[in-house]
């Protein structure tokens, strides 16, 4: 099922034109990674699938981006509800100067919810999807910046999945973390796959092979291929893809 | 990102040297053949543990390119090409010291006048001008040539077919000749898969370059 839809899409900052006629589809239930060298546009294109964009000076885009079919940057879409059901996940882990359960809570406290009980459970629910419960149960009331960097990462993870979104969007969210930190937020990626859809910014080429269905590369602004992760590492049908994924431009 | 061309271009001459060394293993048995010359078939057989070394050499490259580099797309088809393509290298040096033993068991002037019924020469030059295809397609990366190459190995079956009745004739004709007719056609049958090998690797090179698989297809 076609969830995310763009059509002919383009983005400037000022008079910078930073992303040309993009156009794509993505299903349900997936994981899309962007790859593309720095300043190809690809983190400005998953930043406007929840409008992140919005408030940069100058910025200003063309072409719809439609979400289970409605549009989200129509006048009536209300940004809180949008962020709501499309979360972020960095590529620095920023959890707030809170506790664990604060920082796993805040969200829900926004979205007004006040019964402690509901707060309670979706709290060790978003734990136990972000694969971090285990770790913390123990110690909620400690404050989140005692955890190790992967374990701040998949709190934020647990901060996003706590709203109940339908989309991750996620910018290098591994990129600051260990080997083996960074192997567990990939399995997570590929467990939380089964519920939500993912779309993931990554210079860590092989990264997007081992966890993605689908790749899109950019360059300058253009999605110049976008196709199956096997396809794009295997048989790359554009010279400029082949280039960057085997290392000889970007 | 560090470029995998340094690597690459040592697993392409170490390729270049084994497709060298193993043409030279038969161009050296049919100068055998047609000189009588036995120091070219003890070079043969000298040269071949030369042949086997390059094929450690290439596996272990190819083992340290895709443990350091996850090479992926051309990259990686060359990779999986050079893999096959130094073991059918290596088995064709394996067949060509078999032959070299077989000449020089065979040296005596009566004993080779019974290859001339059996267009072993013949055989030789075809997987001689098929190794020189592989040497240009490997080099250069030119696939077209590598697509070629099959038509050729097309006449290396024919001989082969019709080396069976040669043999039952020979043998009709004067059955103490047939163990050495045997013998020959052993060795008929070692040049058709010398053939095979070398189409292989015309395979590989396609795969490397046209992202193909055309192995186990039948051409029409």
């Amino acid at each position: 099922m076609k969830f995310i839809d763009v059509n002919e899409v383009n983005a400037f900052y000022g008079s910078n034109h930073v992303l040309k006629d993009i156009s794509m589809e993505i299903k349900e239930n997936t994981v899309t990674a962007f790859i593309g060298p720095s300043g190809c546009g690809k983190s400005t294109f998953l930043r406007m699938f929840n409008r992140m964009n919005d408030y940069i000076d100058g910025f200003r885009k063309e072409g719809d981006i439609r979400i289970d079919g409605k549009d989200i940057y129509k006048k009536s879409v209300k940004i809180e509800e949008l962020r709501q059901e499309i979360g972020m996940v960095f590529q620095k882990p920023n959890p707030f100067p809170k506790s664990i359960f604060e920082n796993a809570a805040y969200g829900l406290k926004i979205m007004g919810v006040r019964n402690k009980k509901e707060i309670q459970e979706r709290v060790e629910k978003s734990l136990k999807k972000a694969a971090l419960w285990d770790e913390v149960k123990d110690k909620l009331d400690k404050s989140a910046y005692s955890l190790s960097g992967g374990q701040q990462q998949r709190l934020c993870i647990a901060r996003a999945l706590a709203v109940k979104p339908s989309i991750i969007l996620m910018d290098e969210p591994a990129s600051a973390l260990d080997p083996i930190s960074t192997s567990k937020i990939e399995e997570l990626i590929t467990e939380l796959k089964l519920q939500y859809t993912i779309v993931i910014v990554t210079h860590n080429m092989q990264q997007a092979a081992r966890i993605s269905d689908k790749t899109a590369f950019f360059y300058m602004g253009e999605l110049i291929e976008f196709g199956k992760t096997s396809q794009i590492f295997t048989t790359p049908k554009n010279k400029q893809t082949e280039n960057y994924v085997t290392g000889r431009f970007g | 990102m560090v470029t995998l061309d340094p690597e690459l271009q040592t697993l392409k001459a170490n390729l270049l040297e084994m497709i060298d060394l193993t043409k030279d293993q038969l161009t050296k048995c049919l100068h055998a053949i047609e000189t009588n010359d036995l120091s070219a078939t003890k070079d043969v057989i000298k040269k071949e543990e030369r042949i086997n070394n390059l094929e450690l050499d290439i596996d272990k490259d190819c083992e340290n390119i895709l443990a350091l580099h996850n090479p992926v797309a051309t990259d990686l088809r060359f990779v999986l090409a050079a893999l096959k393509i130094s073991a059918n290298l290596e088995r064709i040096g394996d067949n060509s010291k078999n032959l070299a033993d077989f000449i020089n068991k065979n040296i005596k002037k009566s004993n080779l006048a019974i290859l001339s019924n059996f267009n072993v020469n013949r055989m030789l030059l075809v997987a001689i001008s098929m190794m020189d295809d592989i040497r240009e397609a490997v080099q250069h990366d030119n696939v077209e040539i590598a697509k070629k190459i099959a038509k050729k190995d097309d006449e290396l079956d024919e001989t082969t077919k019709k080396a069976l009745k040669v043999s039952t004739k020979l043998i009709q004709a004067d059955p103490k000749n047939s163990t050495l007719v045997l013998k020959t056609y052993t060795i008929i049958r070692r040049l058709e898969r010398i053939g095979d090998y070398i189409k292989n690797i015309a395979e590989e090179v396609v795969f490397h370059l046209d992202a193909k698989v055309i192995k186990h297809k039948k051409s029409n």
